[in-house]
Parts: structure tokens; sequence; C-alpha cells
């Protein structure tokens, strides 16, 4: 008897033990006479059932989850190879309530298949995309995903297809298309999930990317905290120039395309568009003035294109299905999908892709099921350290980029981190500033030395020294930094602080300190 | 990743060269090239901060500002064992500042510093990605999630058992 066993090796699966159970139902099949054919894909993005085993039966792939190695023996011997009934027994995820409310456009296969496994990639509507995108050509691809309504998924929700158009306007000659896959906001973990779960989706969106704009080579700026998704990306970039999807003549169409994959080394700047520039030349991550942009003198002095890895590897699915098809998701100016990130104190954290428009309110209740602790959820960060705090008057607003604007907050990468009542918001301010500090590139003054002196200002003000100036000079410094700086880093490091201070008056007052 | 480090004043020059060939087809390519010699001798040794320089022509202060901009890049060789402990706002959320000060007590040391007997290196890191696991660390490149005192407890000593 002989059966296939799905088990994730996604590193947050792997973080929870899925390699160790993987190891031992084998073993334990093995035991039991039966032959397990054990298949590895991404998560499927629900995190507390991890480790997720999925059992493929007559009807679909049976789920059962958390799977721990301990448990392996008992569920061996009450039947999961045949679907059994167990408590942890959860049927089949496309049922699962959690998943089932999802729209998963860009994260459609991930999970669901071997992320190497390039036929079953191309059977599931893979490279459909390019496949349109070389009969349309450039003008018409570029229309197409500005049609759609794509914004840049990393966290300036610049338009696509206004990017690429700048990109194609400029005269003929080396161009690059550059993935920024330097994911460093807290809370955010979907491009990891994306490269390690469907990595050609991405190849095959920046493939488009460059027959789009005329350029013949791209690179993925990758960071080095991500080595599983490195394996796997340099895996799929090798299968798909086996193949012809990346190399001289890119599907017989005569087009040349290939991809490089560079890795960081531990610096949050370089997520920063220019600096990643920087890092790509192999200098260090120091910001560059704009103007010029990218589009027009980027990698090497040559038009680039910049794009997050959820923006590139959203593109196969607009150029396969259309520009109206993925519009008619969202709502506004925010069209498409977004693949939500809960994350921090929640019971069900996980990968939520749905369209534009859930509140916070039903993100974290509905699907995150309330804090790990069993605490009231007190404030929530939405889009990394440079993202401001909410408050749980504010969890009704839209997860969409101008909701969000108005109320002073920003989206971002879609990560969105929840604090139960024990947080202490003096410290999570004083703590933005100490990161931007770390972090840092150290070209202008106000982000620079504004950093240190904010984060020193507000621990002094959590010591009770003098603290109504402290908050004064904060306030200050925000200003200076907000108004002055040369990039994000500096100019946002004051939304999460000044934010924490406004809705959280009551950490910043006097008040004797717990620890 | 290797531990294997070399004695500073006994740089194998060569090794250093074969690296760089090895990347000759690449443009930009220092930081390639640097988590090459990293992997081979457990850190960037100075004495190969000059011999990048010839070999890239490039100044010896361009070699030592990129060496130096990247939190990853270390200049001493670092313990038996590498501890990275994320100290990002998602793990702070799910009492990551409990961790930490968990991990430092136990072994002593700060981030960044190598207990004494060189046995295990504490290293801050800024998200591993595994924010919906939190809090997360890694031990010697593997990945850790929902790591508790006690569990860093048991996979130190899990580890220094193995090792020793």
């Amino acid at each position: 008897m002989s059966v296939t066993v799905w088990i994730p090796r996604d590193a947050g699966a792997l973080a929870l033990g899925a390699e160790a159970t993987a190891k031992r139902l084998v073993a334990e099949a093995r035991a039991a006479g039966v032959d397990v054919k054990l298949r590895r894909n991404g998560s499927r993005g629900l995190y507390w059932l991890e480790p997720l085993v999925e059992v493929e039966c007559a009807d679909g792939r049976i789920a059962y989850g958390p799977v721990t190695e301990g448990d392996v023996p008992e569920l061996v011997t009450k039947g999961l190879l045949i679907g059994a009934a167990h408590p942890l027994r959860l049927g089949k995820i496309e049922e699962h309530p959690w998943f089932a409310t999802q729209q998963r456009l860009t994260f459609a296969r991930v999970g669901r298949i071997d992320p190497l496994d390039l036929a079953a990639y191309r059977a599931s509507g893979g490279y459909a995309g390019l496949a349109r995108a070389l009969e349309l050509g450039p003008d018409a691809i570029v229309n197409e995903v500005l049609e759609s309504g794509l914004r840049g998924r990393g966290g300036a929700a610049f338009p696509t297809g206004i990017k690429w158009q700048t990109v194609l306007r400029q005269p003929p000659g080396q161009k690059y298309i550059t993935c920024n896959a330097d994911e460093g906001d807290s809370g955010t973990y979907s491009d990891r999930m994306l490269m390690e779960g469907d990595p050609f989706s991405l190849i095959e969106g920046m493939t488009i990317a460059g027959v789009a704009v005329g350029a013949t080579k791209g690179y993925v700026y990758l960071r080095v905290e991500y080595p599983h998704a490195y394996k796997v990306l340099n895996g799929a970039i090798a299968a798909a120039r086996e193949a012809g999807l990346l190399g001289a003549d890119v599907l017989g169409s005569g087009k040349a395309f290939d991809l490089e994959v560079r890795l960081g080394a531990g610096a949050y700047i370089c997520g920063e568009e220019t600096s990643m520039l920087e890092s790509l030349e192999g200098r260090r991550g120091e910001i560059r003035v704009r103007p010029p942009l990218p589009a027009e003198k980027g990698l090497f002095g040559a038009p680039t294109i910049v794009n997050n890895v959820i923006t590139l590897a959203s593109v196969p699915t607009i150029l396969a299905n259309g520009a109206a098809t993925y519009k008619d998701y969202g709502q506004a100016k925010s069209r498409g999908t977004l693949p939500l990130q809960l994350a921090g104190n929640i019971r069900r954290g996980g990968l939520v892709e749905r369209a534009f428009g859930l509140t916070v309110r039903e993100l974290l209740e509905d699907y995150g099921g309330g804090s790990m602790s069993g605490r009231p959820i007190r404030a929530v960060q939405i889009g990394g350290p440079l993202g401001a705090y909410l408050p749980a008057s504010q969890f009704d607003t839209p997860l969409e980029y101008e909701s969000l604007s108005e109320i002073g907050a920003l989206l971002g990468h879609g990560g969105v981190v929840a604090f139960d009542d024990t947080v202490d918001m003096l410290e999570m301010a004083r703590y933005a500033m100490e990161f931007c500090a770390i972090e840092s590139c150290g070209k202008c003054t106000p982000c620079r030395i504004g950093s240190v002196r904010g984060a020193e200002a507000l621990a002094a003000a959590g010591r009770g020294e003098d603290r109504d100036r402290q908050l004064a000079l904060v306030e200050e410094l925000c200003d200076t930094m907000l108004n002055a700086s040369l990039c994000g880093l500096g100019g946002m490091t004051p939304f999460p602080v000044q934010s924490a201070m406004k809705h959280f008056p009551e950490d910043f007052r006097a008040r004797t300190r717990g620890g | 990743m290797s531990t294997a480090a070399a004695p500073a004043g006994l740089l194998d020059e060569s090794r250093i060269l074969t690296i760089v060939a090895k990347h000759r087809h690449q443009d930009g390519p220092l930081i390639e090239i640097l988590h090459d010699v990293q992997a081979a001798f457990g850190c960037v040794p100075p004495g190969a901060v000059p011999v990048l320089a010839r070999a890239l022509n490039l100044s010896r202060a361009e070699v030592h500002g990129v060496v130096t901009f990247y939190h990853h890049f270390r200049t001493r060789p670092p313990g038996r064992q590498v501890l990275q402990i994320c100290r990002a706002e998602s793990c702070q959320a799910a009492g990551g500042r409990a961790l930490e000060r968990h991990a430092q007590e136990r072994l002593g040391i700060g981030f960044g510093e190598t207990t004494p007997d060189g046995r295990v290196t504490l290293e801050a890191v800024y998200c591993l990605g595994l924010c919906a696991c939190s809090p997360a660390a890694t031990l010697d490149g593997e990945v850790h999630g929902r790591v508790t005192s006690q569990r860093l407890d048991a996979l130190l000593g899990a580890q220094a058992a193995v090792k020793s």
C-alpha cells in the first residue's frame, strides 16, 4: 500500500517541528507496512495548525493539524493514512472556514503544490500569463497592468503600471527588473511564504516585466534571514532555465531574460529601493537622493523596475485572466486582493488573502480569534516598524490604503501585529526610535541623530526624569524627522511614536511603572 | 554555516582569491564575495580587507565600509554555536522580551557577545519572517517558533550534548 502525504517545508512550519513530524510519519508508516510517498509543499498559511499534514485520499486531501512528532504514532494507529476520524482531523483545507472565506489569487498555489514542480505549476495555469504577454507586446502589457489597478504591495502603494510605463519609455538599452525581497517589516512574511511556496509565480512575473519594458536581466534582492527561500528560488530558477522559460530564448519567443538572486546582509534600510540598488551594486546600503527615479536611472545607472515580491507575483494572474477580473476585487483605489499577515499576540496567526476592505476587527476576531494570551487586544501595529499603532477604537477601519491614510496610519506590506493589554506603549515608542537608530544608514542627520536622541528622551521619560520636557523634545524630533529625512526610515519612524503618544496617553503620564 | 576559523595572521590569501575568481562574472560582486568569505572563515577577517581591495580594484576604506555597514558580517569568528533571537515587534508582543532576558542571563552575555568558553554567540536579529509563531529564534541556522525560556534551555542543552 502506498499513500501520498504532504507536509510543508515552509520555514514557519519547520520552526514548529514539521521536519521531525515528517520523519516520524514515514518511519511509523513503514513499521505499519505502508509506503508513504512524502511530498513537500509551502504552507497553507494556517500557522496555528502547523505542522499540517495532508493525506491524499479518494475524495481529496484530508488535513490533520497541528501534528507534532509525538502525535504521529497514535495518529497512524488510528488511521491517519486512510483519512480516519480523529480530534486533529480537519477535513479538506479548502472547506475549512478560515480558508474557504479567503480569495486566493496570488497565493492560489501556495501550499497546494510542490514549489519546485514546474509541471504542476504549468498544469495549474502557470505561464499562461507570460504566453499572453508575449502575444500582447510591451504597450499592451503595461496597459493591462495599469488597468488592473495594481499598486506596489511592498508598502509605498505606487501604481505598478506607471512605474513600468516610465521604464518602457526610456530609450532602448540595458534595463533591469529588480525584485525587492528584503521583507524586513516585523509581522510580515507573505514574501517569504510565496518564495518558499510558489517561486515560479515570482519568476514568471519578473519575466513578464522584462518582456514589457525590454529588460533582459533581473535580480531578486533577498534578505539573508531567509535561507529557505534562497534555496527554493535558486532551485526554481535552475528548473525554469532548463525548461527554456529563462535564458536566451524565453518560451521560444526570441526574447532573452535571466535572473540572479542576490543576498542582503542584515540591513533593514536595504528594503528602501535606492538603498537596495546600492546594495545590489555591492556597496553600503546608503540611500540615494531622488530624483533621478530608479525608473530613469537605477541599477548600475540603467532604467530599473523595483517591485516587491507580491506585486510581481500578482502579475501572472492579471495577465492570464485579464485586468478586469483582477480589478473586480477590492474597492475604490484599492484594487485586487491583499495578502494580510496576522502576527504577534494572536491565537490563530497566518496569511489571509482577501479583496481589500476587511476591517481590522474582522481580521483580529474572525480570523485571529483574539489574543494568544486570552487578554484583550489593546493595540495593533499595521505595516511594520514604521506603521502606526491603532487603539481598539479604530479597529473598525477597513484595511485599505485610503481608509488607513485618513486616520494617519498605513497599510504597508499588510502585516498586522497584535498586542494585548500588558503592552507598555511608551516602551514601544522608545523601541521604534531605537530600531531606527540601529538601522539608520547615517546619510541624513534627522534620522541618524534624531532617532538616538528620541530613544534617549523616551527612556528618560519612562524613568520619570523631567517627563514633560522629554516628551516635548520627542514631539519636536518627530516633526524634524518627518519633514527633513531623506527616506522613509527617518521620515516614518515618527508614525509609531506619535500614534502611541496620541492614542495611549495614559502610558506616557506619571505612573508607577511595573516593569 | 561553517565555523572553521582561521587564526588572525595566518590568513589564507589564496583561498580568498579563489572566492573572488568565482564571482568574476558578476556585476558589483563585493557582498556576494563577503558572504563566501564569511562562510569559509566564520567571519570576514580584517586581513581579508586589503586582499579584497586589491583584487577588486577598490580602496580598503570601501571594502571596510561595506563589511561594517551590514549587521550580518562579523570581523571575529563566532562561538561554536550561534543563537539568534528576534527582537522585533511581533516577537515582543508574544513574550520576546522575557526570552531575550532569559538568554542573556543564562549565557551571561549580551547581544553580539560570545561566552568566555567560546561555546555560544548570541545575536539579535530583526525579524525572521516567523511572526505567526512568535517569539522566534534560530540556533545554528535551524529555525524555532513559539520559543519559551524552557524550550530555549532544552535547545541549548540538546545542541551542547550533540556537539561536545
